[in-house]
């Protein structure tokens, strides 16, 4: 029988919501468990939230002054450590997972399954390739675990309903010091919703031509209470930082509704917006390839409709 | 640092809009417009720029697959590589297969890093980096745009979800590029020719005497659902009724 191992993203202090949609992946298949790993320096409060989520059986809570930054290299070797009990080990598609699985995975001897969409018994999944053109089916070998990153837009994170056991754990795997955490830069502001879990998110295109424009993208998402992405083509340009960009590249989200201002829609945009409930294109170009896509379009510049359309919503 | 390794792999050209065979059994590649991986030839470019600043004083560029990825390698050899390595099999390698073969040259080779992108734009695993690096035991930096080197270390900016991570490695290291790196230059026409007398080393895969398996079965291809065209309104007026009727606002 199948039994998971889900490895947390957090920051330490709190546990990211794409640990709730691992666990949503874990248990849509047969299992006789699923646990999750929490490696920090100081892991109690996620290990806490961690306990929260419902299917959780256990929470490992590993303890390490090299743990306080998710490195690759100091993480791997205490997952591939703990795997050994384990069917499946899975992280999320987020870059943290994507940087950390496959070394995993290496470390184990065994492949690595990239951004699964969807099981149905934990032995065959579905994923996509070509920047989402298309979608494989693939099946895994029996007697090989299966590790994996879980495409977080696929599924719905589970509820905070549960109370698993927190056990700590000490590992004695060796920990490489080849590789230093030095800092991190965050153009984010900590107020504004989170792009990748937010319920509404206002995304700007390179049409808005500077970043002081860019603030109507901003004063749309106040009033809207949503999160701010941005195209490639706006981050290349300047106007936003990367952490904004939404893409084949940048944040596959799916929130309930988004709007797309000054973006034409490039097929590596439009994979990460696919999974959107209400997509909302505004474009003065009519042939955009957004408008393919888009629930309710409007063909008008954007430097005339914004001002219009955040007025309208604050009367 | 003496020397750099570069991995190349060979891919339908970003531009090309491909699409799914009817039956089902694979993608439509048929006279496909190929390329470099967009995301190794950002790595070839670091490289390129590594080596005119004096930081390094060979790069080496790989690739494996069929002898079509010959055409790849000369790219890159115009570009300004010194040297190519071709690793021919006909077989499509998992990237923990991928990396083992890597490994294999990294032995032989001994660079003292090794760049290449973070994912190729057919198969998007983002895997091969982070599995080379394991299975060298070394550092990994991936998604990086910034890449400053001094003496013995790197320091790496990596664009991760949160911002940007920066992160210092020991070499030798692996680092897997992000789009926003550089920009790779153009190749011109004397390049071409003079490209053609470097060395181009073919190895056959078997010759590296490894044991590799494949762990995974495509079993079905097959196009994405795709989301029903919607509609268009007049104005902002309608756009916000609509929002409205919908239960959206």
């Amino acid at each position: 029988m199948a039994r998971v191992l889900i490895v947390a993203e957090h920051d330490g202090e709190h546990l990211n919501l794409s640990t709730a949609i691992c666990v949503s992946c874990a248990a849509s298949f047969d299992n006789d468990g699923i646990d999750v790993a929490v490696l920090a320096a100081d892991g109690q409060a996620v290990a806490a939230d961690a306990a929260r989520l419902e299917g959780v059986t256990t929470v490992l809570q590993i303890d390490h002054p090299a743990n306080e930054a998710s490195l690759a290299a100091t993480w791997a070797p205490q997952i591939a450590a703990l795997a050994a009990d384990y069917s499946h080990v899975f992280g999320p598609s987020t870059t943290f997972g994507k940087d950390l699985m496959p070394r995993v995975a290496a470390l184990m001897g065994v492949g690595q399954l990239s951004d699964i969409m969807s099981t149905a018994d934990g032995r065959v999944f579905r994923r996509p390739i070509y920047a989402g053109n298309a979608i494989v089916t693939v099946e895994t070998r029996d007697d090989r675990t299966v590790v994996a990153t879980v495409r977080t837009a696929s599924y719905t994170a589970v509820e905070e309903t549960g109370s698993a056991t927190i056990e700590k754990r000490s590992l004695d795997a060796e920990l490489p010091t080849h590789t230093r955490f030095v800092a991190l830069r965050s153009d984010t502001g900590s107020e504004r919703p989170d792009l990748q879990t937010a319920a509404r998110v206002v995304s700007g295109g390179r049409a808005l031509g500077s970043a002081d424009k860019f603030q109507m993208i901003y004063d749309l998402a106040d009033r809207l209470g949503a999160a701010v992405g941005a195209s490639r083509a706006a981050v290349d340009a300047g106007l936003v930082g990367n952490d904004l960009q939404v893409g084949q590249t940048g944040k596959i989200i799916a929130p309930e509704l988004y709007f797309a201002v000054g973006i034409s829609g490039a097929i590596q945009h439009l994979t990460g917006i696919k999974d959107a409930g209400t997509i909302v294109a505004i474009n003065k170009d009519a042939e955009a390839p957004i408008f393919e896509i888009a629930d309710i379009g409007l063909v008008a510049d954007l430097f005339a409709a914004l001002p219009e359309l955040i007025d309208r919503l604050d009367s | 640092m003496q020397k750099i390794l570069v991995c190349l792999k060979r891919v339908v050209d970003y531009n090309v809009r491909v699409r799914v065979k009817a039956d089902g059994s694979g993608m439509a590649l048929d006279g496909v417009k190929m390329a470099i991986n967009p995301f190794d030839e950002i790595a070839l470019e670091e490289a390129l720029r590594i080596k005119e600043r004096g930081e390094t004083e060979e790069i080496v560029v790989v690739s494996l697959g069929t002898k079509e990825c010959e055409q790849q390698l000369r790219t890159g050899l115009a570009m300004g590589a010194d040297r190519a390595i071709l690793v021919e099999t006909d077989t499509a390698l998992e990237p923990l297969s991928a990396a083992r073969v890597l490994k294999a040259l990294v032995d032989r080779e001994a660079p003292g890093l090794v760049l290449l992108g973070k994912q190729a734009i057919d198969d998007d695993n983002n895997q091969t980096g982070q599995m080379l690096a394991a299975l060298w035991d070394r550092p990994q930096a991936t998604f990086a745009s910034e890449v400053v080197l001094s003496d013995d270390r790197v320091t790496v900016s990596r664009e991760v979800d949160a911002g940007l991570e920066i992160i210092e490695i020991d070499l030798p290291a692996v680092i897997t590029t992000e789009l926003r790196l550089n920009e790779p230059r153009f190749v011109k026409l004397p390049d071409i020719m003079k490209a053609r007398k470097k060395t181009l080393e073919i190895v056959p895969l078997e010759e590296l005497g490894l044991e590799l398996e494949r762990q995974f079965t495509v079993t079905k291809v097959e196009p994405p659902s795709d989301r029903q065209k919607g509609i268009i309104v007049a104005d902002v007026a309608e756009l916000v009724q609509t929002l409205t009727d919908r239960g959206l606002l």
